[in-house]
């Protein structure tokens, strides 16, 4: 990237040729996004759950640990997940076996790593939330009807507790879509990246307002799907 | 059909020195009564009196700390038998008793059909040997018993529609017959009327009646005293957690001794 960017320093920009680049790092933040949605539904889920369980000790841990990640920037995660552990074992994580030697793919992990951690954490109390929420009576009719708890749950709870995320939820993966751009800040070359490095080494500024062409498109592709599930939903609701 | 199994000699429910408290609080301090079969029981009392908590106990929602439970004779709680505590077995005596819901608590995300028919088929799944062999006859059969209840409740015509497109009283009367789908012994209701106005508390006062004049025999904690004083065969009057009085509506209601009684009827 930096070498195709460095080559093209003195042509000139035209359309096709930027929207190309962009089009490259967008398909890194798109990577982003899905890699951090599938790690933090399920860790949401998983942490939704401890934070419900009888046991205090560990339900108050969890939900101490999602007080701070709630309570902190995601740029400063970033930082710690990326640079601390490199300076706790005296050896930045770009320079970890694990990662082969390959600089973008050790930033990315940390970035992913520290996005989905934050992201579970929001994930967990829009999930606690849309679990509480469903009517204590809704569990008792089961219960009187001689339905099972898996049965009671799978049957009769989940889909209503679908419903009650799906707003919530829809906000906060849009909000994805844009944090996203927090990724640059740890080195990671996704769109908001590609297009600094054409204004630092071609000096064009216009690439950087062209990217929230790809935010907008993207988010509006992602409203209207939130919004035909919501539609879906609606028909059993009033 | 589950209640012809239970013979003529012993009352159809005995409720024995039933005792829940809830920490400190003694919220059922001793109940007894008995009810035949066909009979309909009212439970009156104002609120915290233990009537709710006396049905949640019937129907396995609590569990009671002292006493017992038999119908047709055969204990289905008693809080000295652990076996009867284990949740299979619960699973299967809780199915003696229906229960309706103050606010019907019908599952919205299924028609009126499919509300009444879930719970039975999920049970034919798991117990019916029929349903592996010849499953299209025994869900055949789930639907025809279900579209019965529904006829009977007047509501035939709405099989297909949802939950939040129907009226409350309409609810209910679904709430009752998806309570009628496993035939339980014994029809409980936890105030059936009291989220209903009195337009709509006709039509499902009138369900309950009909029911009775089939046979059915039922527990109603209610605040519809002309309904009490009309349908019921019995009716306790609870305060403190004990009956402070029963007998039949004309005893209670005309001529009510206790004064916790009196001052509970004349307001």
């Amino acid at each position: 990237m930096y070498l195709l960017l460095s080559s093209e320093t003195n042509q000139a920009a035209d359309f096709l040729s930027v929207t190309a680049k962009l089009a490259g790092g967008f398909k890194t933040t798109l990577l982003l996004f899905f890699l951090t949605l599938l790690f933090a539904i399920p860790f949401g889920l998983l942490f939704a759950c401890i934070s419900r369980m009888r046991f205090k000790p560990l339900r108050y841990l969890m939900r101490a640990f999602i007080y701070v990640i709630r309570g902190t920037p995601l740029l400063l995660q970033l930082m710690i997940v990326v640079y601390l552990p490199g300076i706790a074992l005296q050896k930045p994580i770009t320079k970890w076996e694990i990662f082969h030697q390959n600089v973008p793919l050790a930033y990315f992990c940390g970035a992913l790593f520290a996005f989905s951690l934050n992201y579970a954490c929001y994930f967990a109390e829009i999930f606690r939330g849309g679990i509480e929420n469903i009517p204590k009576g809704q569990y008792e009719a089961c219960e009187v009807l001689g339905m099972t708890k898996t049965q009671t749950f799978f049957r009769v709870i989940l889909l209503q507790v679908i419903r009650n995320i799906i707003a919530p939820m829809s906000n906060e993966v849009v909000t994805l879509v844009k944090d996203t751009a927090l990724a640059r800040t740890v080195s990671v070359i996704e769109i908001f990246f590609t297009a600094s490095e054409i204004l630092r080494l071609q000096f064009i500024i216009w690439p950087l307002f062209y990217t929230g062409a790809f935010y907008l498109l993207f988010s509006a592709l992602l409203t209207l799907l939130f919004g035909i599930l919501e539609k879906k939903l609606s028909r059993y609701w009033k | 059909m589950a209640s012809e199994q239970y013979t003529q000699e012993n009352a159809l429910l005995e409720v024995k020195e039933l005792t829940k408290s809830f920490g400190d609080t003694k919220v059922l301090r001793g109940i007894s009564f008995s009810l035949e079969k066909g009979e309909v029981l009212a439970i009156i009392g104002s609120s915290g009196s233990g009537k709710t908590t006396l049905l949640r106990c019937l129907n396995f929602l609590e569990t009671a700390d002292g006493g017992q439970i038999l119908v047709g004779g055969t204990p289905v709680f008693d809080a000295e038998d652990a076996s009867l505590l284990l949740p299979k077995n619960i699973r299967k005596n809780r199915l003696t008793f229906g229960l309706v819901f103050q606010n019907f608590q019908l599952f919205p995300q299924y028609t009126v059909l499919q509300n009444l028919t879930l719970a039975a088929v999920l049970s034919a799944k798991q117990n019916n040997p029929q349903y592996k062999t010849d499953k299209k006859t025994v869900l055949e059969e789930i639907d025809n018993h279900a579209l019965d209840l529904l006829k009977r409740i007047g509501l035939a015509e709405k099989k297909d529609n949802y939950p939040c497109e129907l009226s409350g009283g309409q609810q209910q009367r679904v709430a009752i017959a998806r309570a009628l789908m496993l035939t339980p012994a014994i029809l409980c209701f936890d105030e059936p009327t009291s989220a209903l106005d009195p337009e709509l508390t006709k039509e499902v006062l009138r369900v309950i009646r009909d029911l009775k004049e089939n046979g059915n025999t039922m527990v109603v904690v209610t605040h519809e005293m002309d309904f009490a004083r009309d349908v019921a065969d019995k009716v306790i009057f609870m305060a403190g957690g004990v009956i402070e009085e029963s007998g039949t509506p004309t005893e209670v209601f005309s001529s009510p001794k206790s004064p916790l009684l009196r001052s509970f009827l004349s307001q």
